[in-house]
């Protein structure tokens, strides 16, 4: 008898699942946020949570995210384990001093006496036409400071398995969920798993170039990667999952492999994800190399609202397929 | 008004030791904080100092209303209220010089005080950031009903600080037992406190319906009753409170903070010196009170000052931490 179909959730199935089950599991976890109860945020992905874990666990705050940031910090300190929603990742900017100046430096700057185990759930993307406040990917600004954990989900059973590893970590972790993904659906396993943080996944296998992919640029990277294969390119799709921990090891040999390499993330370009796993590839791969690693981010410029203007701010499996080429001398 | 919990008004022989324990407790904050001066101008303590002088009566009036398992949050010129906590002078000294002996293993340094044996949170060096901390200290233990209380300690210069209202909103919403106690010492570093404070401090507080007091931050006897009162109220699942303090800073903003001609008369801080010093003062009440006499009180000032004499002799003694330390505790 053949096997039954691998079981299917979407993203935002799987991320409700993660949380549920480790709500189960652990007494002390506990969500807070804007119009996270009864609502279950705009994206509905925690629909059904207060019903089961109630208003005490699942908690609608004001729109106040500095202010119940902060509050998670403490609760975290002191024997809860929060899980904060920040509704779009535009709105982190509101949460740095609790997250920077707090969250990240309580553990350290107190001799490693106090913990600060929370999650701080978040999105990023464009192309949503939500225009320049609620369409950026700022992720990079978190992997800067020493003591947070950034984890960079693509694919439902990662969402589920590395969400289930950032609420049992001990330190402050924050999550970005591509908000155009909650959709998507992937297969999840029913049996309990977690995945450990930073630990780096090859989405495909391949041989003439490695693209290197976080988040909303994995589905681009593989689309990429079908067009390649088409022209006689193997592409190899390599997923760091965190952005920090950041699985140098895995991200150095698919180079050493493939000998050419593009890296992509939705962040901006300028300073950003892509620079910082670009260095480690040229550092660590050098003798490798048959020619620059390239950089593929968003355009720098705030995100426009007019869909044409927007559509060309971030990388498409077009251009990604056209830069592939070019850098194998195929163009 | 008096409590069951609040033995200073009952006459009794705990309420005298409480008073004794209070008077001794400013009297080892005035000293230690006269060592660190010593040790800051003696070029021995990198960094900056921020002295607690003038305004030991509010850490310790309040921190006397708690309990050990209660939390505190401090400031940058938070080493009275860790005293006041429980704090120890030696291992204090020894984090003031970035020792592996001191609180933090020398990490933190004079703003950074933390420990979670005595329940305090961490002082903290960005003004107002340890109100979301206190808060949620205050949310934990709501949750996890310990019956434990938080007391969060911040200048007046934290009320421009638009954070402390969305926690005290948070506060009020949720009844969390947190007591925000803002210390006007009345300059916001450099600059008098009515300069940035507009309207009425109480009704910042009073508008979230969270229960508002002001009390003489010189007075300790004043300080401890009316925290009492209101840490039991919070404790009983009341709800949030916010007492201002008034009070004054001695010193300068920091150490190196010398010529204040420009924003404050020497006559101010002459007077404030001598008509209201809460140590001389309180030891005046207790001599008067019969609680103790001159002699009693000069032995234990002395005492003291051998305490944190051979405090910081420890502090000086002991080892930096070794470099390989650097990288570690970055991640729990």
């Amino acid at each position: 008898m053949p096997d039954a179909a691998p079981r299917e959730l979407t993203f935002a199935q799987a991320i409700r699942e993660a949380l549920a089950e480790e709500m189960r599991r652990d007494s002390r976890v506990c969500i807070m946020g804007e119009d996270v109860a009864e609502a279950g945020t705009p994206f509905k992905v925690l629909s059904g949570l207060v019903e089961e874990f109630g208003k005490e666990r699942v908690l609608d705050t004001p729109i106040s995210e500095a202010g119940f940031t902060g509050l998670a910090v403490g609760a975290a300190m002191t024997g809860l384990r929060p899980v904060v929603d920040i509704m779009f990742g535009d709105f982190i900017t509101l949460t740095m001093d609790q997250m920077v100046n707090q969250a990240a430096k309580v553990h350290y700057m107190s001799g490693g006496t106090w913990k600060v185990p929370m999650v701080m759930r978040t999105t990023l993307g464009a192309t949503r036409r939500s225009a320049a406040q609620h369409s950026q990917s700022l992720h990079a600004w978190f992997c800067h400071v020493p003591g947070l954990k950034v984890v960079l989900p693509s694919t439902p059973y990662d969402a589920k398995g590395l969400l289930k590893a950032a609420i049992r970590d001990e330190n402050p972790v924050v999550f970005f969920e591509d908000k155009m993904m909650y959709k998507q659906k992937g297969p999840v396993p029913a049996e309990e798993y977690t995945i450990p943080l930073g630990l780096a996944d090859v989405k495909r296998a391949g041989s003439d170039i490695t693209l290197v992919a976080t988040s909303s640029m994995v589905q681009v990277a593989l689309g990429a990667a079908d067009l390649l294969d088409q022209a006689g390119i193997s592409a190899e799709v390599v997923d760091p999952r965190t952005a920090w921990p950041l699985d140098e090891h895995t991200l150095i040999e698919s180079a050493k492999k493939t000998s050419r390499v593009i890296v992509m993330d939705e962040g901006y370009e300028r300073y950003g994800v892509t620079a910082e796993i670009a260095s480690v590839i040229a550092a660590g791969a050098f003798y490798d190399l048959d020619a620059p690693v390239k950089r593929m981010g968003a355009m720098h410029v705030p995100i426009p609202f007019s869909p044409p203007l927007e559509d060309v701010t971030v990388p498409t499996e077009q251009t990604v397929f056209e830069a592939a080429r070019a850098l194998c001398g195929r163009s | 008004m008096t409590t069951a919990a609040n033995p200073t008004h009952t006459g009794s022989a705990a309420a005298a030791e409480s008073w004794i324990r209070m008077y001794r407790q400013m009297v080892a904050i005035r000293l230690f904080e006269e060592q660190v001066n010593e040790l800051y101008t003696r070029a021995l303590m990198p960094g900056l100092a921020h002295l607690y002088v003038g305004e030991e009566a509010v850490a310790v009036g309040v921190c006397e209303a708690l309990q050990p398992t209660d939390y505190i949050t401090s400031t940058h010129r938070g080493h009275g209220h860790c005293l006041a906590k429980g704090a120890s002078p030696d291992r204090m000294f020894a984090e003031l010089l970035g020792k592996e002996a001191g609180y933090c293993r020398g990490k933190g340094g004079s703003m950074h005080i933390a420990d979670p044996a005595t329940g305090n949170l961490g002082a903290n060096a960005i003004v107002c950031g340890s109100a979301g901390i206190a808060t949620g200290a205050a949310f934990s233990a709501q949750r996890l009903g310990n019956q434990r209380v938080a007391v969060c300690f911040f200048g007046e210069g934290a009320l421009g600080q638009g954070v402390l209202y969305e926690v005290m909103n948070l506060a009020a919403l949720y009844k969390l037992p947190v007591i925000y106690v803002c210390e006007n010492n009345l300059y916001t570093e450099y600059t008098h406190y009515t300069e940035t404070t507009a309207g009425d401090i109480l009704q910042r507080a009073t508008a979230f319906g969270v229960r508002a007091e002001s009390v003489d931050g010189q007075d300790v006897r004043a300080v401890h009753a009316v925290a009492a009162r209101l840490i039991e109220s919070a404790r009983r699942g009341e709800g949030p409170a916010f007492l201002l303090c008034n009070t004054y800073r001695y010193t300068g903003h920091h150490v190196g903070d010398i010529s204040r001609e420009y924003y404050r008369t020497k006559q101010e801080e002459l007077l404030w010196k001598t008509e209201r010093d809460p140590i001389k003062n309180f030891g005046a009440w207790l001599i008067e009170q019969n609680l103790a006499d001159a002699a009693v009180l000069e032995r234990m000032h002395a005492e003291i000052k051998l305490e944190m004499e051979k405090a910081v002799e420890f502090a000086l003694a002991s080892p930096y931490p070794g470099v390989e330390q650097v990288g570690e505790d970055v991640y729990a």
